[in-house]
């Protein structure tokens, strides 16, 4: 078994289709918090195989979209300096900023590279000790205990030239205020399954409880998000509500706990700017203060910069569900992933990025 | 960031201290670190994000539930139904 072929399969995720059309009969609208499973959902044409009754909308998971300005303008003037090497995971650096991208510091001079875990910019911290190493520590709680762990080992070895720029979002938080909102219309939600094989699912459970709605953790394979979505039909059609796992080979209720114990070591809750969104509060990670020195936005005095969203861009409205990127009236037009004018069109698990590759753009271009 | 395929212990070993390993995606290999699922042996599937490994996948689990799909599919073939995807003119492509 590979775990991947087996959840790809067309005759299940037939059989799948089948169920959902046999159990839903009212309208039901359904949150994939999560960029990959946007994607897996665009790329296998689900989205058009559902019932009609159905629709999926997307929500804020992909944590390049929802890294606030602010924290790009951040990283771009540490990784201008001569004494920086600035590391990041690739999808950043063309994030961009308000006047440039990651990608342009580095055509002017500057050293900034791509790593694929932070333990590898602790590495080049160690190789190089005249040199500040920073590492852009973005994400949701799925790089939260990788970033925790570099930090601690950082400090546990005394590598002093090592540092994070903190913006770490957490999922929750963000269920919770989409559901406060007025303007709400999901009524279920696929949890993203990797989150939770870290955080588990006992979190979602007063949240399923106090909005009355299903939550159902869920993988991202095709087979998987078809599973998810019958889950939560049957919970809707028959007025149920609390948390039932689809993801039960990777997921359990209480999640990974070594992990969440050393998220919880290095890291504390903090009010996250969501860009597009605003402020949520305790919807973040940051330092703790036994950890402050490791905090790069202290270390060179940035936390001060603030930063204004152009106003044409409605990816805020896109993150949370209230409107589709082919709504958007530059979509593939003015704004392409080549061109992005948005992060949800630059990111490779970005919503608007998503609708351009598979198919949907000759809805806005006919 | 977010990619999430399983993959494939194929080797173990310390770096830093840490438990570390090779894992396999169907061919590609990539070092990942293993300090979250300390009880991990060579040959069991994991999902790594950003370098690490952060869970287990289970067999039993996964076997379980595809046995349960094929029994409800031989099923419904048995009762005649027809596995055609329904409302569209061409297969989707599901890999
Ligand atoms: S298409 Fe571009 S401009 Fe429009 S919402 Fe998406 S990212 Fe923003």
């Amino acid at each position: 078994m590979k775990f991947l072929d087996e959840f790809r399969n067309p005759q299940i995720a037939c059989q799948l289709l089948q169920e959902i059309a046999a159990t839903v009969t009212k309208d039901w609208v359904i949150m994939e918090i999560c960029g990959g499973q946007t994607h897996s959902i665009l790329r296998n044409g689900i989205d058009q195989l559902l019932p009609p009754h159905i629709s999926l909308v997307h929500g804020p998971g992909c944590p390049v979209c929802v890294t606030p300005l602010e924290m790009i303008d951040q990283a771009i003037a540490i990784a201008s300096r001569p004494d920086v090497i600035f590391t990041s995971f690739g999808d950043m650096l063309r994030v961009p900023g308000s006047e440039k991208d990651l990608l342009q510091v580095k055509s002017e001079g500057f050293d900034v590279r791509t790593v694929y875990s932070p333990l590898d910019a602790l590495e080049l911290a160690r190789e190089n000790r005249e040199k500040e190493v920073v590492f852009f520590a973005v994400g949701f709680e799925t790089t939260a205990p990788g970033n925790a762990m570099a930090v601690r080992q950082a400090a546990r070895k005394k590598i002093s030239n090592f540092s994070i720029l903190v913006s770490h979002v957490t999922v929750p938080p963000a269920m919770e205020a989409l559901l406060s909102s007025p303007e709400n219309r999901v009524q279920g939600y696929l949890a993203a399954g990797h989150v939770c094989a870290i955080m588990g699912w006992w979190e979602y459970e007063p949240i399923a409880e106090k909005f009355r709605i299903p939550i159902v953790p869920t993988g991202f394979e095709p087979v998987d998000i078809l599973e998810g979505i019958l889950l939560i039909i049957q919970m809707l059609e028959a007025g149920e509500y609390g948390v039932k796992n689809q993801y039960n080979r990777t997921v359990n209720r209480e999640g990974n706990e070594s992990a969440q114990r050393v998220i919880r070591e290095i890291f504390q809750k903090t009010d996250r700017n969501w860009r597009g969104i605003g402020t949520i509060p305790a919807s973040g990670f940051c330092l703790r203060s036994e950890y402050a020195q490791f905090d790069a936005a202290r270390r060179f005095s940035v936390d001060h910069i603030q930063t204004r969203e152009s106003p044409n861009c409605i990816s805020g409205l896109v993150l949370q569900g209230l409107k589709k990127p082919t709504e958007c009236p530059v979509f593939g037009k003015e704004c392409t992933p080549a061109q992005p004018l948005g992060a949800t069109m630059v990111s490779s698990e970005g919503a608007c990025a998503a609708y351009y590759q598979h198919q949907h753009i000759k809805v806005t271009t006919e | 960031m977010c990619l999430a395929i399983p993959g494939k212990v194929v080797r173990i070993f310390e770096k830093h201290g840490l438990k570390t390993g090779i894992i396999d995606y169907g061919g590609v290999q990539n070092e990942a670190c293993l300090v979250y699922v300390p009880e991990i042996e060579l040959g069991q599937y994991t999902v790594v994000h950003a370098g690490f490994a952060i869970s287990v996948i289970r067999e039993d689990e996964a076997r379980e539930k595809l046995a349960a799909w094929q029994d409800a599919i031989d099923t419904a073939q048995k009762n005649g139904v027809d596995f055609t995807i329904p409302r569209n003119d061409s297969p989707p492509e599901l890999n």
